[in-house]
């Protein structure tokens, strides 16, 4: 179990005095105080930790929040930063002598600017949103994160989300121009803006991923791209998890650029198929699913091109779409794994990274490794980049799978770092990762990047008892 | 000068200047040492002898190297494997007067990205992960070698950027990427300044990977041989699909006029600012929104004799005006104050980087913050002292 820390009492004592401060910024109904209400904010995406916060404010503007930080701060209450709770690392996890403040009601687009292919956003607005606001003039925002049509963008920008897409069109950090952000003293900063370079150092690229332990995101520039013409995939299937990683090797390295290049393992394509019925062949080990983008002609050659490099590789099955509806029954399977899994089982979704050369060694010591714990795990990953999504597939309600389930996990986490991988490539470390941060960092580099917290934050205040383990952060050097 | 030859060596002469006191000038090949604020350093701390490649996998577009592996030899082994960097690195020597060969870690410490820029990101995109040694002599590392990397803040991007301030980088994993099989470069003639970002922004809405864009008014197009103002689009991909990006350019340009292909490369000057070389002019480097960009320069131009040339789709302008005793410095950041974006003075003579700021004034919060950050790399003070700011 991952411990949070003893709240502070004398915080809690003040609960009813920063509640009727609150309320002379915020509307009454605007400052969440009642047990009740609270509970809808105990929780992210990984709701197996729950804790009510101490009280909720939701603002309309980037000046309230400033009052706000400004309030919390003399409270000597932290302020846990929150999108649309969607993180599956625990990122917006409440402690009980926190403030949430959410941004759902900050989510207006303020300005579309296609010529300099440029959006400003408030941060609440969700992912999908901003793509939907510029769809008819042609363009869209490319990070993808699969959670897009719920997540906000000031939630993209705390983890430096990705998405199935971001092999071609990278993430967050790549897409972001501009931030204006509440610091720790409520001062209000702009950093960046519609033009491509930020002078000085690069705060943008450092906020960007800082996981809310920064400042308050307010408003983001980001970049704008136009829309391909059109995209369709083709779908190959292995006999071998190892073969099927040659074959994704072979693509990247080819520079035939897909946009989308997807892995599922046996279990994910049974359990797919089985829910989705997407003419998945069931007489195969893993699937491959490659994304190409163009005009009809260019998609073509493309394809073409990747079945010839695949083919020596020997898939046993190769299905190319040559139409919307079977690139949408391609794709049914693979976005229909997670809640075809979810409907079998509770499941911990994990988000290490792994050199593509590691993929099927990482791959076969994984089904080792869930033999050894009992328990099943299906893969579904962003291949192209190394980015694995074991699913660890438990039972909830009994308190030994869930530890089981943990256990696995961590096993698995540090498995990818043993490959020279990562913890995490896009979901963030928030409180679940936070106490294998040592397996990838010695104590000094943690260190060091706590001592940039604090030079953000000296208090401390932003996001408590998220990304580094707990006892480096209570025994941090008086800032 | 100390020439380690190992991260161990580059710790081990940090530690020892911290003991003695002794401010060090960090440097590689030594092609950037007239970029940023003149450097007040007893001694220099070269990098020039980590030329190793820790790792190469063509098959995952990533590469990791010692910093002081030259650009020429990095592009060497790339071209092997028929790859290259995704952000195409300038070589400002001509620009500069430098001797010496540009290395990676030089390309990172000052973040220098090319004409690809627009479409493939800047050097900090292509960062994967860094080796560095702090001011206290600590080897500490950041990120990693995978493609994509959550785990604990972004601090390699910190660090590109930041002229060597807050540590010495010692090694660098980047992504790189395929060279594509044809490479055709579009010009339109006779544009001026706004039309041309019109023309540029028009081949930008496009959905067809357009991969540099730039404008050339005529008395800086002269320079490259061509008659006339040129607003210059590179398209790629393979043949048949370069063929249908041209047609699809010259199609969504036809208001512009005439859209061409030509034989010539302009891109290899564009980058290293060749129009520019060889005069004793002051160079600014403005990054500010496209559309904003005519009108600056124009403003600029009623003020101030000068020549400016854009890249980045106008995003990115390079400007040259007399140098005299400030290198036009209240003027150019006059201009840009109204707008999104900051001036960059790129070249001056030491004595007139000395005396104005290089980099943009940043807002006090915004400058108190970098300062609490260098602090907390470098608390005594010893890496490159002065360099970004005074």
């Amino acid at each position: 179990m991952i411990e949070m820390p003893k709240p502070d009492e004398s915080v809690i004592a003040k609960r009813a005095a920063l509640a009727a401060q609150l309320r002379a910024v915020l509307p009454n109904e605007q400052v969440i105080d009642t047990a009740e209400e609270l509970k809808a904010y105990e929780c992210d995406a990984l709701n197996s930790y729950r804790q009510p916060p101490m009280l909720v404010v939701l603002p309309d503007t980037t000046e309230q929040v400033a009052k706000i930080v400004k309030l919390c701060a003399s409270a000597g209450a932290p302020i846990v930063p929150r999108g649309s709770g969607t993180s599956l690392a625990g990122g917006s996890l409440p402690t009980a002598d926190a403030v949430v403040l959410g941004l759902s009601r900050m989510n207006d687009v303020l300005e579309v600017d296609t010529e300099n292919r440029v959006i400003r956003v408030e941060t609440g607005i969700t992912n999908l949103a901003v793509s939907a606001n510029i769809a008819h003039e042609g363009f869209f925002y490319a990070p993808d994160p699969s959670s897009q049509l719920a997540c906000a963008i000031g939630g993209n920008i705390a983890m430096n989300s990705g998405g199935a897409h971001c092999l071609k069109y990278g993430v967050t950090t790549n897409n972001l121009l501009g931030v204006k952000m509440v610091m720790a003293d409520g001062e209000i900063v702009e950093i960046g803006g519609a033009h491509l370079d930020a002078g000085g150092y690069d705060l943008l690229g450092l906020i960007c991923g800082s996981e809310g332990q920064f400042g308050i995101v307010t408003e983001a520039t980001l970049k704008i791209l136009p829309l391909a013409e059109g995209a369709r995939p083709i779908l190959f299937g292995f006999d071998t998890n190892e073969v099927a990683g040659e074959a994704v090797a072979a693509i990247i390295k080819a520079g035939l650029s897909p946009v989308a290049l997807e892995f599922m393992d046996k279990p994910a394509i049974t359990v797919s198929e089985n829910f989705a019925k997407a003419g998945y062949p069931l007489d195969v080990e893993a699937l491959l699913i490659c994304e190409v983008e163009g005009s009809e002609e260019e998609i073509d050659e493309q394809l073409t091109r990747i079945e010839a490099v695949v083919a020596p590789f020997k898939p046993s099955t190769v299905k190319r779409s040559a139409n919307d509806i079977e690139s949408a029954k391609i794709w049914a399977g693979r976005k229909a794994a997670f809640g075809a899994i979810g409907q079998l089982a509770d499941y911990i979704c994990l988000d290490g990274c792994v050199p593509l050369s590691e993929l099927a060694s990482v791959l076969s010591e994984t089904a080792r490794l869930a033999e050894k714990y009992d328990l099943k795990v299906a893969n579904v990953f962003h291949a192209g980049d190394g980015n694995l999504h074991p699913l660890i597939m438990y039972e909830a309600n009994d308190p030994n799978s869930a530890r089981k389930a943990e256990e696995l996990g961590a096993d698995l986490l540090r498995l990818c770092v043993e490959k020279d991988g990562c913890l995490t490539g896009e979901h963030g470390v928030g409180i679940e990762k936070r106490e294998l941060m040592l397996t990838q960092f010695n104590e000094r580099e943690l260190r060091q990047q706590m001592a940039v917290k604090d030079a953000f934050d000296a208090g401390w205040m932003f996001n408590p008892a998220k990304v580094f383990p707990l006892e480096l952060i209570e025994t941090r050097d008086a800032a | 000068m100390l020439t380690p030859d190992s991260e161990a060596g580059v710790a081990a002469a940090i530690r020892d200047a911290v003991v003695s006191k002794t401010p060090l000038e960090l440097t590689a090949g030594g092609t950037h040492r007239a970029l940023g604020r003149p450097v007040q350093a007893a001694q220099t701390l070269s990098l020039s002898e980590l030329t190793g490649v820790t790792l190469y996998e063509p098959g995952e577009l990533t590469l990791v190297v010692q910093a002081g592996i030259t650009i020429a030899a990095l592009n060497k082994l790339l071209d092997a494997e028929n790859q290259q960097l995704t952000f195409e690195p300038p070589d400002y020597r001509a620009l500069l007067s430098s001797t010496g060969e540009p290395t990676i870690g030089g390309a990172i410490a000052v973040a220098a990205s090319g004409p690809r820029r627009l479409r493939a990101g800047a050097a900090r995109d292509a960062l994967l992960g860094i080796r560095y040694v702090n001011g206290q002599g600590e080897v500490l590392r950041s990120g990693g070698r995978v493609m994509k990397n959550v785990t604990g803040y972004d601090l390699p991007k910190l660090m590109c950027g930041a002229y060597g301030t807050l540590g010495a980088i010692t090694e660098i994993g980047l992504k790189v990427i395929p060279k594509v099989e044809v490479v055709r470069t579009l010009a339109i003639l006779g544009l001026d300044d706004a039309q041309a970002v019109a023309a540029m922004s028009g081949a930008l809405k496009t959905p067809t990977d357009v991969s540099a864009a730039a404008h050339l008014p005529q008395s800086v197009s002269k320079e490259l041989g061509f008659t006339d103002a040129v607003t210059l689009l590179r398209v790629e991909g393979f043949e048949t699909q370069a063929a249908y990006r041209i047609t699809v350019l010259q199609e969504a340009l036809s208001e512009f006029g005439s859209v061409e292909t030509i034989e010539s490369d302009p891109w290899p000057a564009i980058r290293d600012v060749m129009m520019f070389a060889g005069d004793d002019r002051a160079v600014w480097r403005l990054s500010v929104k496209p559309t904003d960009a005519p009108g600056l320069v124009a403003a600029l131009q009623t003020q101030i004799e000068c020549e400016a040339f854009y890249d980045w789709g106008g995003g990115l302008i390079w400007l040259a005006c007399d140098e005299g005793a400030d290198a036009q410095e209240p003027i150019v950041r006059d201009a840009i104050s109204n707008i999104d974006g900051h001036a960059t003075l790129m070249r001056a003579s030491d004595t007139v980087r000395a005396a104005v700021p290089v980099f943009q004034p940043e807002p006090k919060p915004i400058a108190a913050l970098s300062e609490r950050i260098r602090a907390e790399f470098d608390p005594a003070g010893i890496l490159n002292p002065g360099r970004m700011r005074g």
